[in-house]
């Protein structure tokens, strides 16, 4: 493998995803709802209901995964430190996977959908390295965005709860967890499903929409922790990465055999 | 001669399409070549066969040496393709595209300034090079992927309508750049419909018709094949008589076969019955100001070819 020419196809693709509006749009937007607008409202929850007393209905299941100095909060600080610190943090994994998802899109249907794939095809990188600057060129600014996101989300949620539970606590072992194993799983999948799901369209926005459904899967695993079904403690998050792992390893060797310069020639 | 390609019995189809069929032919090194045929003739999968970007259904080809299946990496390092369409990356700028061609075709990484740089200066694109290509004309993206091919100086280079869509002026400028890749040496390989173009550059011409290869040789020896021999042109300096026309007309082995004010068009079995058509002309008291052979265009060759009347 030739990583200079890998290298150098990530390279021009970011540097192309830079120029794209809707896509650089599309980031910024869902990372500053997620990672400013959606904790500051929740901060303000308790303001808005006035709540001192009785029980938090579904998310009492969810107080046990509180520490233990946290648990005698009062009724509406224990609901936002649960729902910032525990039941929206799956909902965080949506960057990282929707950035690769973009990207990948960006990448790998925007050439075909500007006609520059052909002259891509004339190099001599092999399908490989082909593959895996594309594979990059997704995987990398979604991990970078993620890490990213996570350092301001953990920054707000501190700034909003600090006042309530007297000390700086976020981000939990899971939260860490769910970022730093769990995340990069993310967008590895985002990344692979761009790859499969452009030999089938031939637009960006398309192969974006497509893409896009995969947050079902995050949402999915909100529902679990918010009904309790699948509370993400910290065993429960190293084994969900290992499994979203395996799906990236299926879907990354599956992706390199459909990404052949012969298949995409005669499609082109 | 060196063979830069040899291709034998190249097969691709694309579903029940027979895109190309049984093609076989040689290029020498050095050559220009050029591949004729009407759209859909099969001229552009036959290059992606050659580069290696396309696997045959059968049949085999050696590029520069190498079997472009199983070395296709190598045979793209060592052949610059001009697409048909320029396919430059138009939210990068001129020089970006270019640095990104040298990178991915291995020039060596303190040559990649100095090689861009010289090609932005020989394409006069250096003042045009830190914008974004989306801005240029046709022409100027033509010459951008002119030199994006030739950014890792290769032997062989396959131009795919070079001209296509561009001015008389941006023309010959491809034409005069053809002129000096052929001077240095290189093999080019020439897909076009245009005949006068492909009469002008090329050495050799194959001709394709739906995926066959239906003709193949200089173009003298392609008029030679298919048509009779060419006219002869006898051009006087008055208007023509009707006792000039007789005594031409009564010559052994020659046809007046267009008579124009000044001009008579005649068929001669040889050159000697031409020779003395030309005597008789002038025994007729016809003043001859030319006389000759006007060869046949590679345009009436490629219609009888094709079977259409020129």
């Amino acid at each position: 493998m030739n990583w200079r020419t890998v290298r150098a196809i990530a390279t021009k693709d970011l540097l192309e995803v830079r120029k794209n509006r809707i896509a650089i749009w599309s980031i910024l937007g869902l990372s500053f709802f997620l990672s400013i607008g959606m904790p500051v409202l929740i901060g303000l929850l308790p303001l808005a209901s006035g709540a001192s007393g009785g029980d938090l209905g579904p998310f009492e299941a969810l107080t046990h995964l509180l520490p233990p100095g946290l648990q005698g909060l009062p009724l509406g600080s224990r609901m936002v430190v649960l729902m910032l610190g525990y039941f929206l943090a799956p909902l965080f994994l949506i960057i990282p996977l929707m950035v690769a998802a973009i990207v990948g899109a960006e990448s790998f249907v925007g050439e075909k959908e500007r006609h520059t794939l052909e002259g891509l095809l004339y190099t001599p990188a092999t399908d490989l390295e082909l593959y895996a600057g594309k594979v990059l060129a997704g995987a990398v600014p979604a991990v970078i965005a993620a890490f990213l996101n996570f350092a301001i989300y953990s920054v707000v949620v501190n700034l909003i709860t600090a006042p309530i539970v007297g000390a700086i606590w976020f981000p939990t072992v899971s939260a860490l967890a769910l970022a730093v194993w769990v995340g990069p799983a993310v967008a590895l999948l985002g990344v692979s499903a761009s790859v499969l799901v452009s030999t089938r369209v031939e637009t960006f926005l398309e192969a974006n929409q497509l893409t896009g459904l995969l947050s079902l899967v995050i949402v999915a695993l909100m529902v679990g922790q918010g009904s309790g079904l699948l509370l993400l403690s910290l065993p429960v998050l190293l084994f969900v990465g290992l499994v979203f792992y395996g799906v990236d390893v299926v879907l990354i060797r599956l992706g390199a055999a459909i990404f052949s310069r012969d298949r995409l020639m005669a499609r082109a | 001669m060196t063979m830069a390609i040899a291709a034998d019995g190249l097969v691709r189809s694309f579903g029940t399409v027979r895109a190309v069929d049984g093609v076989s032919f040689e290029v020498g090194e050095g050559e220009v070549f050029g591949l004729l045929g009407p759209n859909g003739a099969g001229k552009t999968t036959l290059i992606r066969l050659l580069a290696g970007v396309l696997t045959p259904d059968a049949g085999s080809a050696r590029v520069l040496g190498l079997d472009p299946t199983v070395d296709g990496s190598a045979v793209r390092s060592r052949c610059g393709v001009l697409t048909e369409t320029p396919a430059v990356y138009e939210r990068l700028t001129a020089r970006q595209n270019l640095a990104f061609a040298a990178d991915v075709f291995g020039v060596p990484v303190p040559d990649v300034g100095p090689r861009v740089g010289e090609l932005l200066a020989r394409f006069s694109l250096q003042d045009r090079a830190e914008e974004p290509v989306g801005g240029f004309s046709k022409g100027m993206k033509q010459r951008l992927a002119l030199a994006r091919a030739l950014i890792h100086d290769p032997e062989l280079l396959f131009l795919d309508e070079p001209t296509a869509g561009l001015d008389p002026v941006a023309s010959r400028q491809v034409h005069d750049l053809v002129g000096t890749l052929r001077d240095e040496g290189r093999t080019v390989v020439l897909c076009t419909h245009h005949l006068v173009e492909a009469e002008a550059l090329c050495d050799r011409v194959g001709v394709l018709s739906k995926g066959r290869l239906i003709a193949l040789g200089t173009v003298r020896e392609l008029s030679d094949r298919l048509l009779a021999a060419s006219p002869v042109a006898l051009t006087l300096l008055d208007p023509v008589t009707d006792a000039v026309a007789a005594a031409v007309g009564v010559v052994p082995g020659v046809t007046v076969t267009e008579r124009e004010e000044r001009r008579l068009l005649l068929a001669a079995a040889d050159d000697g019955a031409a020779a003395d058509a030309i005597q008789a002309a002038v025994r007729a008291g016809g003043r001859v100001v030319s006389a000759g052979r006007r060869e046949h265009t590679l345009e009436e060759v490629y219609f009888a070819l094709q079977g259409v009347p020129a």
